[in-house]
């Protein structure tokens, strides 16, 4: 007789990994503290902010029109969407209403971008979870859409479409032919991926049921955009609140707001796919409704005293500009919230109690972006002491700093 | 030069290991990295391979105007990486800071923290024009290191470009 009766619990220890901010799993510095217990996490941290360039700051000393190019390099990925949200808030501070075929081909740059965020976020999200063939071939059919919009813009990153009072380049018949052509061909492709995302077993065992994010938490966290579609909720500010072209997209009644109940990572994944859909039949639906007239209203460059606040649906989210104007040609105060920082306060929790395994898969589904949401915060580097400076104390701290520089 | 030295340097040269680092960019120039090496353009076909270590790596990419927080980890990293080192700095923010220079919180350009051999310019540069810029960079590295083709490129015969025509037709 031993003291075999008396059974052994062996609890594994609770190890903290600190993963960044290089890491190979994203494109973008960040920092992932995760608590593992085994191979389940337990608790997850996250350090951003790496990528704060104070681009509210820079736009403080800038004409309106020069924010607008500023505002375009916000996100590389998302482009047309802060340098069109900016235009249309000037717009309402300046009470203008542009021409009726600017806002359609403003809509069209969106949608067209919308197609290449979602496909790319779908080479990623294939390449997390190790599908390496689909991620080569969704990028090659992603080349299809940023020829249209190097073809409809001049560039293939940076479009620069937009101005303040319309947009700065027509669509021509011959253009418009091209553009059908290509969404053609964008649409026969999509509907493949959709039935790869969702009858390959490569990709959907890896993503059923992994990060699942309750439709309460996703409301009670305020997740937007993809995100909380795959947990079914209704936010989409194209069909709840929508401005230009979107008004008329949505009294034609042939477009619907994409849900999922499925509240995993799967959930969005079909969101993403099926909306890329959605939006190559919007693209064709401008092309086909597109409007006859000016392409630009003049706008003085000072604009009236006013405060408003702009939202669109980015790919990743619900985007808010808010602006104040003091008369003069340069803002008084632009704030950005990107979707990626409403969507964070989510990911902690749909990290807690997955496999370690799954994490990179969990971080890439909310597509995060972290150049659009970097904010500050004072970190001493050397014992990691945080600071919160109130407002006042910052500008009067920053204003000494570039009396010292001048 | 020794045999072994010679076919390490024809190594280095044949399969660079390039590695990508975000010193504080918009995602604009990291994804146009991609592009170049998605199958359209494949830089993969000049041997340059993506690889998510400082430790493998030859040539380090970097994006991005360097901002005060990342300065410290861009330092860092490039100790990390083995000689010989190479570091490129891909689009105008990389290069000179481009439309964040002047702000509180960056550098300005790769080349104010770490040593710099190319520089790629363009907000983002295209594809191809980064391709251009690796093959540029492998031509001044086979040059430094002493390695150049020892049988120049025969231009094809006459005769022979009609057979393959006429194998290509049939």
């Amino acid at each position: 007789m031993t003291e075999s009766d008396e059974p052994r619990i062996v609890i594994p220890p609770r190890v903290t990994i600190p993963i960044g901010p290089q890491h190979p799993a994203l494109k973008e510095p960040g920092m992932f503290k995760l608590t593992v217990e085994g191979e389940r996490i337990i608790d997850a941290e996250v350090n951003i902010g790496y990528n704060h360039r104070s681009i509210e700051k820079i736009a403080e000393g800038r004409t309106f029109l020069q924010v607008l190019y500023l505002a375009e390099r916000i996100c590389g990925i998302c482009s047309a969407t802060h340098n069109g949200t900016l235009a249309q808030a000037v717009e309402a501070a300046a009470e203008v209403e542009i021409p009726e075929r600017a806002k359609f081909i403003r809509t069209l740059t969106w949608e067209l971008e919308r197609i290449h965020s979602h496909i790319l976020w779908l080479g990623v999200a294939f390449h997390e979870v190790g599908f390496d063939t689909a991620f080569m071939y969704s990028w090659r059919d992603r080349e299809v859409v940023m020829d249209l919009l190097e073809t409809l813009s001049g560039n293939r990153v940076n479009y620069a479409m937009n101005t303040i009072g319309g947009v700065r380049r027509d669509v021509t018949d011959s253009l418009k032919e091209t553009l059908l052509k290509g969404l053609d061909k964008l649409e026969e492709r999509m509907k493949y991926y959709r039935d790869v995302a969702i009858y390959e077993k490569t990709f959907w065992n890896r993503v059923d049921g992994v990060g699942v994010l309750p439709n309460k938490i996703a409301k009670s966290h305020g997740a937007v955009g993809p995100t909380g579609r795959g947990s079914n909720v209704p936010t989409d500010v194209r069909f709840n609140d929508p401005t230009q072209a979107y008004v008329h997209l949505r009294d034609s009644g042939e477009f619907e707001m994409v849900l999922s109940d499925r509240e995993d990572v799967a959930g969005r994944a079909i969101v993403r796919v099926v909306e890329t859909i959605e939006a190559v039949r919007m693209c064709r639906w401008l092309l086909h409704n597109l409007p006859d007239g000016p392409i630009r209203e003049r706008v003085r460059p000072r604009i009236q005293p006013n405060e408003v606040l702009a939202r669109y649906e980015a790919p990743r989210g619900e985007v808010i500009h808010y602006l104040v104007t003091n008369g003069s040609d340069k803002p008084e105060r632009w704030k950005v919230r990107a979707p990626t920082h409403a969507n964070w306060v989510s990911m902690a929790y749909t990290l807690r109690g997955g496999y370690l395994a799954d994490a990179p898969i969990i971080l890439a589904a909310i597509d995060p972006c972290f150049s659009c949401t970097d904010r500050v915060v004072l970190v001493d580097a050397e014992d990691e002491t945080i600071q919160l400076k109130p407002l006042d104390v910052l500008r009067a701290e920053s204003n000494k700093w570039y009396e010292s520089r001048t | 030069m020794g045999f072994l030295r010679k076919l390490i340097n024809r190594a280095r040269v044949k399969s660079p290991y390039v590695f990508h680092f975000n010193s504080g960019s918009c995602n604009g120039c990291d994804i146009e990295i991609i592009a170049a090496l998605m199958p359209r353009l494949d830089l993969e076909r000049f041997g340059i391979k993506l690889v998510g270590s400082p430790r493998h790596a030859d040539v380090m990419l970097c994006t991005g105007p360097v901002t005060e927080q990342i300065k410290p980890r861009l330092q860092r990293i490039y100790e990390q990486m083995a000689e010989p080192k190479f570091v490129v700095a891909i689009g105008s923010c990389a290069c000179s800071g481009g439309v964040f220079r002047g702000s509180y919180n960056v550098l300005g350009g790769v080349d104010q923290a770490i040593p710099v051999t190319a520089y790629i310019p363009g907000c983002p540069p295209k594809p191809s024009a980064i391709t251009y810029g690796a093959y540029k960079l492998l031509e001044v590295l086979s040059e430094q290191l002493g390695i150049s083709e020892d049988v120049a490129a025969e231009p094809v015969a006459e005769e022979q470009t009609e057979s393959i025509k006429e194998a290509v037709e049939a």
